[in-house]
């Protein structure tokens, strides 16, 4: 009875995630209807109405939903190569999904993702390209790194009261110009010279200077080898990692700590009530820098997760804007309602979502059509409340419906 | 025909796994003051929020004068001259009293408030029916007792002439609750109709003409006051017979436990100390009372003593254990188990379940944890042992939210979790706040049962008749300081009252000559103040 309970009580929120998903791809498509009329209508040739909806469809939305699956549905000799991809920008999402929902589920507001993930970047890079050590060393690295630059605003909030985001907001420029200064001018350190390629105006390729920190991918070049061809060994090559692993591993972890053990529930307490925690003997400063600093971990683990499967390198002159990877985390967290499980896909979804509106007709549809329907999703995410209880509606009617048959006859008995 | 003004008939109200209301009638005839009785749940507060427009009702329907009205939200219950003083006050703390009394229903002319006119009325009003205000006071700095005429006076300044009373005499002293009593008298006469929600049935003896009950969300019926006794109200109430006397053995004090010396808190609001220089003990198997009206510095003191708040000077000994700097965790494991003043901000995490809320104090225990991981089956079981035992009353059990039960079930729920703890401290502030007389008498059994079984008691509340019933010794907090120390035999709620209004101060006075001495005589040597002690004592007691 309890498990049917849970069940139907999660359901009703994946249904309301479900509907704001749809809602936002309904207005994705009303945004390429417009765009595709606006193109055709530029256009010489004559057009109709069914033009303008065939060219949204096929050309725009198609794509959008199809992202990463896309040039295998259309053309079955194609690589997988933008599946591989969609799955890469998995690991670095969820973890910064994770790291803004933990924060939540603690009562805090880690706007600082992005400033932990920039640093977990440079914590991994150093350690790979200057002391040259393996993957899961750097990796480790990138988690303290994070948690510093975490920590801090967790400091700053438990003994001084100061809110968290506009200390967590600082500190993401801080720790970008610093990353971006360390590793760039010369003058400072000698750091350039082992970490900055001058030429490609990007950090060195692990690939050329430790292929030891690169994170294997799934599938062993023998295993690749052997079954050449077969749809499991195309999918699981590089830059399909053990990242993926490592991090759904992460999101399952965390569900744990937060519903099973002491600790979760110490954090819950405090994210809940400060002041019942402080009642019941938590010691909820202690708390709160603990659990930033394991939020900012878990967005400096995410940055080593991508940057570690070299197949981007940071660029700290282009690199003037924060990593968005940051900000998505936020976006992830919320269509998951900060449920580590539900992280998981919402953070396919943008990634999936995002590789396809990279995938559309470049002259028609801009790329970030992608971005304002992940937007828009968000958005209605702060509707899922109302959502709920839409959902349920027709449930406590049938409920009410129920109470009213068996308990009328009681109140009528009694009556008697 | 009878001349009704307000007929709600056959409400039904549902909340998810709980019938709040199921086919209540109710019926206010004009002029009349009518007492709403009920337990804690019984759905009082759902049925006046129906009326009041803040539910919606599943079923019924509402009549005024005779015809069926509906009431979507409170501006519409406005609109038919409903006005409620809510249990909670809803005021702008920062606004002066003319202000709060207009907001919402201000004269303006161009856009710009005219405030003249209000004021005249207002003063008019005050003058008429003796409800004494400064109208130009901010809201912040008046007593609990004038906000609650400003709130009266929102009412009639609009010319609301049904009343709704939520639990109005929670917060004053026994004068003040005459006054309110006579202004509500003084309302009926004039054709004022009235509705008051109370838990105290010798103030509906006192003051109503009728009453209705209600119990577990059903209604039970409606009785002539003129008619009917305070044994058969609460026997409507509960379902059984309540007793209103609390029997308890004589009082057999043992050792010290709890050690209390000249504790001086800083206030936050202001530079003056909160509590100052207060000094007692406790002792095993003895109930003593802290009274006094709210904000009198018992707030700050208890919280110092429990170690939420740091205590300024002095000293505080649990069991010859020195406590005064330590966490609040070392508290709790020298042996304090502390029932909270605010259970929302201090007792429960409403977020949390029922059953998770059963084990905020023992959660880190062996009992709970292994290697670090919660024993889910012993909480449920531990929280179900609770929740039988102190009739925890919930619509999912264990599993609902702490947020989504009733005040008085939380409060059960707290109680509950504290004195399970079988602690040689049991600090409980107004333990029976917000409860019916049936969970009132059923936990100052349970307090007097630990006090048998040799727990020392500090007890803090405002009720005057549960500290006259419950205590041992009453100890009168008035601006900080203790003014007086009483023996419940010999003393009267009216004198009680005089010095919590800090009406009679010879034993101020008196106490504060003592200290200067006490402190003379530190300085000479502890010995002597030591013996300076048990003088004290028997001064007051002889006097």
């Amino acid at each position: 009875m309890n498990i049917f309970k849970r069940f139907s009580k999660c359901l009703n929120t994946i249904v309301a995630a479900l509907i704001c998903v749809i809602i936002g791809l309904a207005i994705g498509f009303l945004i390429l209807t417009f765009l595709s009329w606006r193109s055709l209508a530029a256009g010489a040739d004559p057009y109709t109405f069914r033009d303008v909806i065939v060219q949204a469809w096929k050309d725009g939305f198609l794509r959008l939903i199809e992202g990463g699956t896309y040039p295998i549905f259309n053309n079955a000799t194609a690589s997988y190569r933008k599946m591989r991809t969609e799955l890469s920008l998995l690991p670095p999402l969820l973890m910064c999904g994770l790291s803004v929902g933990f924060a939540f589920k603690t009562g805090l507001f880690n706007i600082g993702a992005a400033g932990q993930y920039t640093l977990g970047a440079f914590g991994a890079l150093l350690f790979a390209l200057v002391l040259k050590w393996p993957w899961y060393l750097c990796l480790i690295a990138a988690m303290l790194f994070g948690a510093v630059w975490g920590a801090i605003p967790g400091f700053f909030k438990a003994y001084f009261n100061i809110n968290e985001v506009i200390t967590a907001i600082m500190f993401n420029w801080i720790g970008l110009y610093g990353v971006n200064t360390l590793m760039y001018n010369e003058k400072l350190t000698s750091l350039p010279s082992m970490m900055y390629n001058a030429k490609t105006t990007k950090t060195f390729t692990l690939k050329a200077i430790n292929s030891d920190a690169i994170i294997p991918p799934l599938a062993s070049d023998e295993y690749i080898k052997a079954h050449k061809g077969d749809t499991l060994a195309e999918f699981l090559q590089s830059p399909v990692t053990y990242a993926v692993v490592i991090a759904v591993v992460i999101a399952i972890i965390l569900l744990i700590v937060l519903n099973k053990t002491v600790f979760g529930y110490e954090l819950k307490a405090c994210g809940f009530s400060r002041t019942a925690a402080k009642y019941a003997g938590i010691n909820e400063k202690r708390n709160v820098i603990l659990s930033m600093a394991i939020s900012g971990a878990l967005a400096g683990l995410g940055a080593g997760l991508y940057y570690l499967t070299d197949t981007l390198q940071w660029n700290p002159q282009e690199s003037t804007a924060l990593p968005s990877m940051g900000f998505d985390g936020i976006s992830v967290a919320l269509l998951a309602s900060s449920n580590p499980i539900g992280t998981i896909f919402s953070a396919l979804l943008i990634a999936h979502i995002d590789t396809g509106g990279g995938l559309f007709s470049a002259k028609v549809f801009p790329p970030e059509v992608a971005d304002i329907v992940s937007g828009v999703i968000i958005y209605l995410c702060a509707f899922m409340m109302l959502f709920k209880n839409i959902i349920a509606k027709p449930f406590v009617f049938l409920g009410q419906l129920k109470a009213k048959l068996t308990g009328g006859n009681k109140e009528g008995s009694e009556k008697k | 025909m009878e001349d009704y003004v307000i007929e709600m008939l056959h409400i039904t109200k549902t909340f998810p796994g709980i019938r709040a209301n199921d086919d209540v009638t109710l019926r206010l005839k004009r002029g009349e003051i009518h007492a709403l009785l009920g337990e804690n749940g019984a759905g009082k507060s759902t049925l006046m929020s129906v009326l009041f427009g803040l539910y919606d009702a599943d079923s019924g329907e509402i009549r005024k004068d005779g015809k069926t009205v509906h009431i979507n939200n409170p501006n519409d219950a406005n609109a038919l001259h409903i006005g409620m003083v809510h249990q909670h006050f809803k005021l702008v703390e920062v606004f002066s009293v003319l202000d709060n009394i207009i907001l919402g229903a201000e004269d303006t002319k161009h856009g710009i408030i005219q405030k003249d006119e209000a004021r005249k009325k207002i003063k008019r009003l005050s003058k008429k029916y003796g409800l004494k205000v400064d109208p130009d006071a901010l809201v912040e700095d008046i007593s609990v007792g004038m906000q609650q005429r400003v709130e009266i006076l929102k009412m009639l300044y609009r010319d609301n002439d049904i009343l709704i009373f939520d639990e109005p005499t929670a917060v004053l002293t026994p004068q003040e609750i005459d006054e309110l009593m006579e202004i509500m008298r003084g309302f009926a006469k004039e054709g004022k109709s009235i509705l008051f929600i109370t838990h105290k049935l010798n103030e509906i003896m006192a003051v109503a003409d009728r009453c209705t009950v209600l119990r577990k969300g059903k209604y039970i019926g409606t009785v002539n006051i003129s008619e009917t006794t305070p044994e058969e109200l609460s026997s409507m109430m509960v379902g059984r017979n309540v007793s209103f006397t609390v029997d308890k053995d004589e009082c057999k004090p043992g050792k010290k436990v709890l050690k209390v010396k000249n504790v001086t808190v800083p206030s936050k609001i202001h530079k003056n100390n909160a509590v100052k220089n207060v000094s007692f003990d406790v002792r095993a198997g003895e109930i003593v009372c802290l009274a006094g009206i709210e904000g009198n510095g018992q707030t700050e003191f208890i919280q110092a003593l429990t170690g939420l708040e740091k205590v300024g000077k002095g000293k505080i000994v649990l069991k010859g254990k020195d406590i005064t700097h330590a966490s609040v965790r070392k508290h709790s494991l020298a042996g304090m188990a502390h029932i909270p003043e605010d259970r929302h901000k201090h007792g429960l995490v409403l977020d949390f379940s029922l059953q998770e809320n059963m084990v905020l104090q023992k959660y880190y225990m062996d009992e709970f944890q292994k290697f670090g991981f919660i024993k889910s089956r012993n909480v449920l079981k531990y929280s179900q042992g609770i929740i039988e035992k102190f009739d925890v009353r919930s619509g999912q059990g264990p599993y609902s939210t702490a947020r989504s039960m009733s005040g008085g079930n939380q409060q059960k729920a707290i109680v509950g979790r504290e004195m399970d703890r079988g602690m040689p401290l049991l600090v409980a502030v107004q333990p029976t706040r917000g409860l019916d007389v049936g969970a009132i008498e059923f936990i100052h059994k349970e307090i007097i049962k630990a006090r048998d079984s040799g727990v020392a008691v500090l007890l803090v509340s405002l009720e005057l008749d549960e500290v006259m019933n419950l205590s041992d010794r009453i100890l009168v907090m008035y601006e900080g300081k203790i003014v007086g120390e009483f023996d419940p035999k010999t003393t009267t709620v009216q004198e009680l009252g005089l010095y919590m209004a800090g009406a009679k101060k010879d034993r101020l006075k008196n106490k504060e000559a003592k200290d200067r001495s006490r402190i003379k005589s530190h300085a000479k040597g502890k010995k002597e103040s030591a013996k300076a002690e048990p003088n004290r004592k028997t001064s007051k007691k002889g006097r």
